[in-house]
C-alpha cells in the first residue's frame, strides 16, 4: 500500500526542455516524507503529477497499485502553497469546506477555524487562516494520501506549528501517506520520518 | 455635500430606466388604436397642445404613434438581446470547453462579425418572411458574437484557476463546476452584455423597418415612422421626423448609460470609483 511515481519524465513542450528526468518516489501508508530541493528542480511539478494535476510526459503514477482516478474524490489531496488561489474568491468560506463532501465542524475545530469566518469571503480572511480551510478540506476530503507544497512558508510561526500540528496527528490516526515539499531543513527534520533530497 | 457614488447613482438610473420603460410599454398597450386614428381634417398639423409631436399627413397624432412605436422597439429589443446574449454565453462556454468546438464557433464568429449587421439582419428578416419573427430572428442571430468573444476568454481563464483544478479532484463533475464556479463569474458579463446590446437591437430594428425589412407599415414601430416622414420631411414637416427621432435617441441614450455604468460598477477595476 504505498503512492508510487515510477521514472517520471516530464515537459511541457516538445521544444522545452525536460524538467524531470526518470524520477522515483514512493511513500508509504503511514509514512512521512519529506521533499528538499533548491528551487527551480521541479519540486512542485512533481507533487502536481504525484497529484493528478499534471500527466507526465512518460511513466506512471499509481496508488495502492491503481493509476490515479480520471473521475471522482481523488485519493490523493495536494494543498498548495498560495491559499488565497486555492479558493473561490466569490465563494463563502462554508462553501469551500462543503467541497469536500462532509459537513462536521471536527477538523475545522481542531484547526481553530472559528464558526463566524464561515460566511465570509475568501478576501475578508488572512492568508493563515484561509490555509486553515484549504487543509481542513484536504483532510475532509477522505484522502490516503497528502502533498503538503510549501503549505505554511507564508505564515506565521504559530500558525505554521498549528497546521502542521493537526495534519499530523490526523495522518498518524487515519494512516495516511504524507509528502512534505518545502526548503526548510529545519521543518523537514521536525515532521518527517525520511528525507529526500531532488 | 451628500453625492451619490456609482452604486447610488446606478440604481437612480436603473429605476429611472425601469420607470421610463414600463411607462412606454403600458402607455403603449393602453393607448386606444383611436388616438392614432387617422383623420384628414389635422393633416399635417405642427406641435401644438392638443398634439405636442404635430400630426403626420394622414392626420395621425405623432405623439401616440411614437409611443407606441417605442414599445414595439423595446419588445423587440428586450426580446432579441436577451436571445443574443444567451446565444453568447452557450456560444462562449461551449467554446472554451473543447479544441474543436472552439476551432468551429471561432470561424462562426470570425464569419458572422465581417458582414455587415444591417445586411445579415435585413438577409436573415427577408428570408424568414419580415414581420416580427423575421425581425427578432435577424437581429438575434447576429448580435451575441463579442459578448460570446468576451465570455470565451473569462472561461478559458477561470478554467486555468487553481481553485477549479483543485474541485475536480475533489471529485466535481463539469457540469457541477459550470454551475457553482464558473456561472457565479459570468454573470457580471452577461448582464452588462445584455444592457449594452439592447440599444443596438432597438437601432438595428428601427433601420431594418425604415428600409422596410423588417416590421410591416402598418405597425407603428419607431423605424416605419422616421420612413413615412422622409416623404413629408420635404414639404417642411421638420416634426414628423425630429421629435419621434429623439424620443427613440433618449431612449438608447438612458439604456447605454445604464449599461456603462453597470459595467463600471461590476469591473473590479473601477468599481472604487
Amino acid at each position: 500500500m504505498a503512492l508510487k511515481a515510477e521514472n517520471i519524465w516530464f515537459r511541457y513542450n516538445r521544444r522545452d526542455p525536460w524538467i524531470l528526468e526518470n524520477q522515483s518516489i514512493t511513500v508509504e501508508k503511514g509514512e512521512r516524507l519529506a521533499l528538499i530541493a533548491p528551487s527551480g528542480r521541479g519540486k512542485s511539478t512533481l507533487a502536481m503529477i504525484l497529484a493528478g494535476y499534471l500527466k507526465p510526459s512518460s511513466g506512471q503514477v499509481l496508488a495502492d497499485g491503481r493509476p490515479l482516478p480520471a473521475k471522482g474524490v481523488c485519493p490523493v489531496q495536494m494543498i498548495f502553497q498560495h491559499p488565497e488561489k486555492a479558493v473561490n474568491p466569490r465563494w463563502r468560506l462554508r462553501r469551500v469546506l462543503e467541497e469536500s463532501g462532509r459537513a462536521d465542524r471536527i477538523i475545522p475545530d481542531l484547526l481553530g477555524i472559528e464558526p463566524a469566518w464561515a460566511d465570509r469571503f475568501p478576501g475578508e480572511l488572512s492568508g493563515g487562516e484561509l490555509q486553515r480551510f484549504c487543509v481542513a478540506r484536504a483532510l475532509m476530503s477522505g484522502a490516503d494520501y497528502l502533498i503538503c507544497d510549501e503549505i505554511s512558508t507564508m505564515l506565521d510561526v504559530i500558525t505554521q506549528a498549528r497546521i502542521w500540528e493537526v495534519v499530523l496527528k490526523e495522518a498518524d490516526r487515519r494512516n495516511m501517506g504524507v509528502i512534505i515539499i518545502t526548503h526548510n531543513r529545519h521543518l523537514a527534520l521536525k515532521t518527517a520520518d525520511r528525507i529526500t533530497e531532488l | 455635500m451628500n453625492r451619490l457614488n456609482r452604486r447610488g447613482r446606478t440604481l437612480l438610473l436603473l429605476s429611472a430606466a425601469a420607470l421610463t420603460f414600463a411607462g412606454i410599454y403600458a402607455l403603449g398597450l393602453l393607448l386606444p388604436e383611436e388616438a392614432a386614428a387617422a383623420s384628414y381634417l389635422d393633416a399635417g398639423l405642427p406641435p401644438s397642445f392638443s398634439h405636442p409631436f404635430g400630426t403626420d399627413t394622414l392626420g395621425r397624432d405623432l405623439l401616440a404613434r411614437t409611443i407606441k412605436g417605442l414599445s414595439v422597439s423595446i419588445t423587440v429589443g428586450i426580446f432579441a438581446s436577451l436571445i443574443s446574449a444567451v446565444i453568447a454565453v452557450l456560444a462562449g462556454a461551449a467554446a472554451a470547453g473543447s479544441k474543436t468546438a472552439d476551432a468551429c464557433i471561432s470561424w462562426l464568429t470570425d464569419l458572422v462579425m465581417s458582414v455587415p449587421h444591417t445586411i445579415l439582419v435585413i438577409l436573415i428578416s427577408f428570408a424568414l418572411g419580415r414581420g416580427m419573427t423575421g425581425l427578432l430572428a435577424g437581429i438575434a442571430a447576429t448580435h451575441w458574437c463579442s459578448l460570446a468573444r468576451l465570455i470565451r476568454a473569462e472561461v478559458l481563464q477561470l478554467r486555468a484557476q487553481q481553485y477549479i483544478s483543485i474541485s475536480r479532484k475533489l471529485g466535481k463533475t463539469g457540469g457541477w463546476i459550470l454551475i457553482h464556479h464558473l456561472l457565479p463569474h459570468l454573470a457580471p458579463q452577461f448582464f452588462t452584455g445584455l444592457l449594452l446590446l439592447f440599444p443596438h437591437a432597438v437601432l438595428h430594428e428601427a433601420s431594418v423597418s425604415f428600409l422596410g425589412f423588417g416590421l410591416p407599415p402598418e405597425q407603428p414601430a419607431i423605424g416605419i415612422i422616421l420612413s413615412e416622414s422622409m416623404r413629408s420631411l420635404s414639404a417642411g414637416m421638420w416634426w414628423s421626423a425630429v421629435l419621434p427621432g429623439l424620443t427613440l435617441v433618449l431612449v438608447i441614450l438612458l439604456t447605454d448609460k445604464l449599461g456603462e455604468q453597470a459595467r463600471m460598477l461590476l469591473d473590479p477595476f473601477h468599481a472604487q470609483e
